[in-house]
């Protein structure tokens, strides 16, 4: 008992104090995750509009699986990632194994199918009359997609807050693809399973308090845009 | 300006639309009034092609637009809907989308959202959200974005539907102005036969997925084609006999043993269904009638059922007639169930049609 109290005191000294190491750890925890979310997002929104808005066999069958691949266990993203980077896989020469780029496409394979899933989701639930006023006033393909998302941005913004949170939460990817190297490719998650493993308690309540921290703050920026 | 060539619907086993066939005039308004589920919604939708016929086609403007369906060709289309859509978004914003689409360079947006918002009284509202507005200004919304992209044919379904009385006079008041002002051709969806009436140069009655009837308010209210159209247009008094004899245009009409007189070119012993609006009828209790009513029927009052103001007063005269009277005619005649009563109505009141 007496251990985790002592480990929160100095848990909280190091976060006042601004401990290099742990801010350090924490903003490439965050711009890792944020370029991922960012990226992700960029291709899960034309995606999910794509899909929603054609007629083509299959669409059912595809939905299901973008939802199965939810619950995509992050260590099975590793693996695959690590495939086609390390030195033998078929994008081995861009030599992205233990870098902050490959933690980057780890994230973002991971975090694609909740952000696809969820934008079809949300463009769905947008009221059919929207759908035929647009088509009636005109609407090209493009600009009638266009005009959805933007009706539909509040419940795409919760989807990529979501993505965020899996993809900053992970550990099993980040552990794989980035090999948790100090000042190269350490963050939160990784750091949190390694400092455990060695006794530093203090260190990785520490991490922890700002990984939920970076969520709190996150959420907290998302409820003020869906209330404006 | 718009041709409607036997235009079917089916939604799976379900035929919405069996024939549907008319012309739109330019300039008029034109609306399609019907029950519920009569297929009008789907009429207008297929018109703007928001869903494709089955069979038939839509003549626009001279040209065939039934498969062709381009986006140009649906640029000279507004359409209004029933339920209120606005974007999540200002007020200018929503009225500005169309003109958007269509390129328009900013200062032409704001000048002709300026001059729209003042056509539909919402001047001042530009910034507001357009999702706290009632429901009433969202529908002003709805016709101002429509309004700005200058159409040819303004297409409204059911646009009052879901309204309070007062906004439903504001927004029959703006498509009367829309029309007459800019020269707007309108086709318009109602069940309310009332409104049909208020605002359309023609009336299409829709019955079961076609035209029953198309013609005027005036020819549609007074000389109905058939007992459906009657029922729906509020004609109470239906009633089923043979011209027994004729005299010039006037019509002997045997009903269940009661003789009637109509105007009507038909001939002798031709079946057919007699129209009389509840309002023609006179009632007296001592039998006295002014001299040119053809038709005087001594009877008794079965039943008092209160509408609003006035009595609906069902008689029994040999046939059963529907008559109505002010609360107040009915206690100073002391009219109650039960009373003799004679009713009294002119042979030109009747419409006679062939059943």
């Amino acid at each position: 008992m007496n251990e985790i109290i002592t480990g929160f005191t100095t848990a909280i000294e190091l976060i006042i104090s601004l401990d290099p190491e742990v801010i350090e750890t924490a903003i490439r925890s965050i711009a890792i995750s944020l370029t991922a979310t960012f990226f992700a997002t960029l291709l899960a929104i034309p995606i999910g509009s794509i899909i929603t808005f054609s007629e083509f066999r299959g669409k059912k069958a595809l939905i299901n699986l973008v939802q199965t691949l939810y619950a995509l266990p992050t260590v099975l993203v590793g693996l695959f990632v690590f495939l086609l980077i390390s030195r033998a896989g078929p994008f081995g020469f861009m030599r992205l194994l233990f870098t902050p780029e490959g933690m980057v496409i780890a994230q973002m394979i991971l975090i694609l199918p909740i952000l696809i899933g969820l934008t079809i989701s949300a463009l769905k639930a947008v009221d059919s009359t929207i759908l035929d006023t647009l088509r009636s006033l005109g609407a090209t393909r493009f600009q009638f997609m266009n005009s959805v998302v933007r009706e539909a941005r509040y419940a795409i913004m919760a989807a990529v807050v979501l993505g965020f949170g899996r993809a900053i939460s992970e550990v099993g990817a980040a552990i794989m693809i980035g090999g948790n190297i100090r000042g190269h490719t350490r963050v939160l998650t990784t750091a949190i399973s390694l400092e455990t493993s060695m006794g530093n308690i203090a260190m990785s309540i520490a991490l922890g308090i700002i990984l939920l921290g970076i969520a709190l703050v996150i959420n907290l920026m998302l409820a003020y845009v869906q209330n404006r | 300006m718009l041709e409607l060539r036997d235009i079917t619907k089916r939604f799976g086993d379900t035929e919405v639309l069996r024939g549907v066939s008319a012309e739109i005039q330019k300039g008029e308004i034109f609306t399609i009034i019907g029950p519920s589920g009569a297929g009008k919604s789907t009429l207008l939708r297929i018109i703007d092609f928001l869903d494709t016929p089955t069979s038939g086609s839509v003549i626009f403007s001279g040209r065939d637009i039934t498969s062709e369906g381009s986006i140009e060709v649906r640029r000279r289309m507004g359409m209004v809907f029933q339920k209120s859509a606005t974007f999540n978004t200002t007020v200018y914003e929503n009225v500005a989308i169309g003109l958007r689409f269509r390129g328009m360079p900013e200062t032409d947006v704001r000048k002709k959202i300026t001059e729209a918002l003042e056509i539909v009284g919402l001047t001042g509202f530009e910034e507001r959200k357009a999702k706290t507005l009632s429901g009433g200004e969202m529908q002003r919304v709805a016709l101002a974005r429509v309004l700005v992209t200058n159409p040819d044919l303004l297409l409204l379904d059911e646009p009052t539907a879901n309204l309070d009385p007062v906004s439903v006079e504001m927004i029959e008041d703006l498509i009367k102005k829309i029309n007459r002002d800019f020269g707007i051709t309108i086709l318009m969806s109602t069940h309310d036969m009332v409104q049909g009436q208020r605002l359309a140069h023609r009336i299409g009655v829709m019955m079961n997925g076609r035209f029953a009837q198309v013609g005027t308010p005036r020819e549609i209210f007074s000389a109905p084609h058939d007992r459906y159209v009657a029922r729906f247009v509020g004609i109470e008094n239906i009633i089923e006999g043979t011209i027994t004899a004729k005299d010039g245009g006037l019509a002997t009409i045997g009903a269940d043993g009661t003789l009637l007189y109509a105007i009507s070119p038909l001939t002798e012993r031709t079946h057919v269904h007699l129209f009389l609006r509840p309002e023609d009828i006179a009632l007296s209790c001592t039998g006295e009638h002014a001299t040119s009513v053809r038709n005087v029927l001594p009877g008794k009052v079965v039943e008092i059922i209160p509408m609003g103001p006035l009595n609906r007063l069902i008689l029994d005269c040999g046939v059963q007639l529907i008559a109505v009277i002010t609360w107040k005619a009915t206690e100073e005649l002391g009219i109650s169930v039960g009373s003799e009563i004679c009713a009294s109505f002119k042979a030109s009141a009747v419409h006679v049609v062939e059943r």
